[in-house]
């Protein structure tokens, strides 16, 4: 029975969840009446009773979609993403809405209206961020998938940090729409995973051309879940040693540097890739994030929908206080940042420029995939860090994407990949980025991987 | 940076209190982003869509036919205050 086991996954996440703060909502009205549904029916569908938590910037029709925020607080959306209703098709199970970052910003899930979640391998540790909620969903044992959401990191890093797969596919694979927007040219819905294969099936149901997001892309969908298991030897993985200096974390560098030996292993030829521009990347991506975010955010102004200011004066007083009293400080300062460098007399110096450095990166990219089939570097440059350790210094909390963000920047999809525990018993993981439409050789290499050397420890929180 | 003007800008009312807080913050983001002066781009033209060779020959169109969309009551069922069939908002005049 389907409605036993998504009684069993809610009473898990229910239990967790004064621990974990994972979870913005729980939804168990809606999966018990669905997964009574799937028992009645009994049709054979490819994710038929598959539980399935979901970032709450992504609508789900007549659930709360707070996107973490103040306010968007009681919102409940009036459609479901196009993600959501293919999964609904299919046979998944929603259970719930995960916390998250403000509106996706962030890279711990400190920013989040609600309390941050918790690592679930050091509660005193941050999960990483944006999509923080659905990893710790999954890193926790409660669901086997999760869906995130990308623009510089937001799943890759928090995989990392919880010891779980994350996987930010092309841009244009799969359908945004429904996804509540902060950097269009940026964001992507991401998927978590207990194992590569886990995000494959996922992957499978919900990409695709979608006529209501015209970014989504008219290439054929493979089956990705039957394409796992192929040959690694011959595979050619690029590594740009540059990137393995400065800032680097040495405990992290030394993981990854054995996941280099063990590919090599497993017959693959590694070869030197440079990506000259990488340095450059973070500075792009916070000036085209936040031009982008500051366009987007402006709907947000107490009219149509969410959160209005009491006892304004005046509508124009009422937009000012509406946005002050409910974005949190990150998200006002990068709308602020966003505002800066689109305002007059600045937008060619800064968001004009960073588009040209954001051309230079792409061709990077197509550059080393002449010579490699996919790039290895670290996810993060450390393990989760303490809660509170970097949340007043927000360019330090910036650095923590230095390894993500140039994928987003150049459109291209890449996977996070756990490979082993610290000192501290922390987890740490590696990236493979890819070229465009490469998804299945990305989850090709990983499930190889954790097939070889899997990891068999647990989190401290986890449910059995 | 003129962090109380820029606010203005993105329509905030920031306090004396962020504007101590934003300022310094803002001006070293401002300060490594423009880290980007020392690279040569005369070569490149801005980035401005387009990722994919496939995302930009996708054809967008879609049929121009009548198809069901909200009703007025659903449209305004989140709005903070709504009369008559509209979205109300303070007194403008």
């Amino acid at each position: 029975m389907i409605k036993t086991s998504i009684e069993k996954t809610l009473d898990n996440a229910e239990r967790l969840n004064g621990e974990l703060n994972s979870f913005l909502s729980i939804e168990r009205e809606h999966a018990v009446r669905q997964a009574e549904a799937i028992d009645a029916a009994g049709d054979d569908l490819p994710l038929k009773g598959y539980a399935i938590a979901v970032k709450d910037n992504i609508c789900t029709k007549g659930m709360r979609t707070s996107c973490g925020s103040r306010i968007l607080d009681k919102y409940k959306a009036h459609y479901d993403a196009t993600a959501i209703e293919r999964l609904n098709a299919a046979g998944a199970v929603l259970i719930g809405k995960t916390n998250m970052d403000e509106f996706a910003m962030g890279s711990s899930n400190e920013s989040s209206a609600f309390g941050p979640a918790k690592n679930p391998w050091d509660i005193s540790r941050v999960p990483g961020g944006s999509s923080g909620g659905s990893a710790v969903a999954v890193a926790s044992g409660v669901v086997r998938a999760a869906l995130g959401s990308e623009t510089g990191g937001s799943v890759r890093q928090p995989a990392s940090l919880c010891g779980i797969f994350g996987l930010k596919p092309t841009y244009g694979r799969i359908s945004r729409y429904g996804l509540v927007a902060f950097a269009s040219s940026l964001d992507n819905i991401g998927i978590f995973g207990r194992e590569a294969e886990d995000i494959a099936k996922v992957l499978g149901v919900i990409a695709g051309r979608d006529g209501f997001d015209s970014t989504s892309a008219d290439v054929p969908v493979p089956n990705y879940s039957a394409e796992l298991g192929g040959e690694i030897a011959g595979k050619r993985i690029g590594v740009p040693r540059a990137l393995f200096g400065e800032g680097l974390d040495a405990e992290v560098r030394e993981k990854v540097e054995g996941v280099i030996e063990n590919y090599r292993r497993l017959g693959a030829e590694i070869v030197d890739v440079e990506l000259p521009n990488a340095k450059y990347c973070i500075a792009v991506y916070y000036i085209i994030a936040t031009a982008e975010a500051s366009s987007n955010l402006a709907r947000y102004d107490g009219v149509r929908y969410g959160f209005r200011a009491e006892n304004a004066g005046g509508l124009r007083q009422m937009y000012f206080q509406t946005r002050e009293e409910g974005f949190g400080a990150e998200v006002k300062r990068r709308i602020m940042l966003g505002t800066y460098v689109l305002s007059s007399g600045y937008y060619d110096a800064y968001y004009a420029k960073a588009q040209k450095v954001r051309a230079m990166v792409k061709r990077d990219y197509q550059a080393a995939f002449t010579a490699c089939d996919a790039i290895l570097t670290p996810t993060s440059p450390s393990v989760a860090f303490k809660l509170g350790e970097k949340s007043d210094d927000p360019l330090a909390m910036y650095l923590n994407d230095v390894y993500t963000v140039s994928a987003n920047l150049a459109g291209v999809p890449a996977i996070s990949v756990p490979c082993g525990l610290s000192t501290e018993e922390l987890p740490i993981g590696f990236q493979l980025v890819g070229n465009f439409w490469s998804e299945s050789v990305l989850l090709n290499l990983a499930a190889a991987y954790s097939g070889q050397f899997p990891i068999d420890a647990k989190p401290r929180i986890y449910a059995d | 940076m003129d962090v109380r003007k820029v606010a203005k800008l993105a329509h905030l009312e920031i306090t004396d209190d962020e504007v101590a807080l934003y300022t310094p913050q803002m001006a070293e983001i401002v300060k490594y982003v423009e880290q980007l002066n020392e690279l040569e781009t005369v070569d490149f033209e801005p980035m401005l869509g387009g990722l994919t060779d496939e995302g930009a020959a996708t054809e967008t169109d879609r049929a121009d036919v009548v198809r069901p969309s909200f009703s007025q009551e659903e449209a305004l069922s989140e709005a903070p205050a709504a009369v008559a069939g509209h979205f109300q908002v303070p007194k403008v005049l």
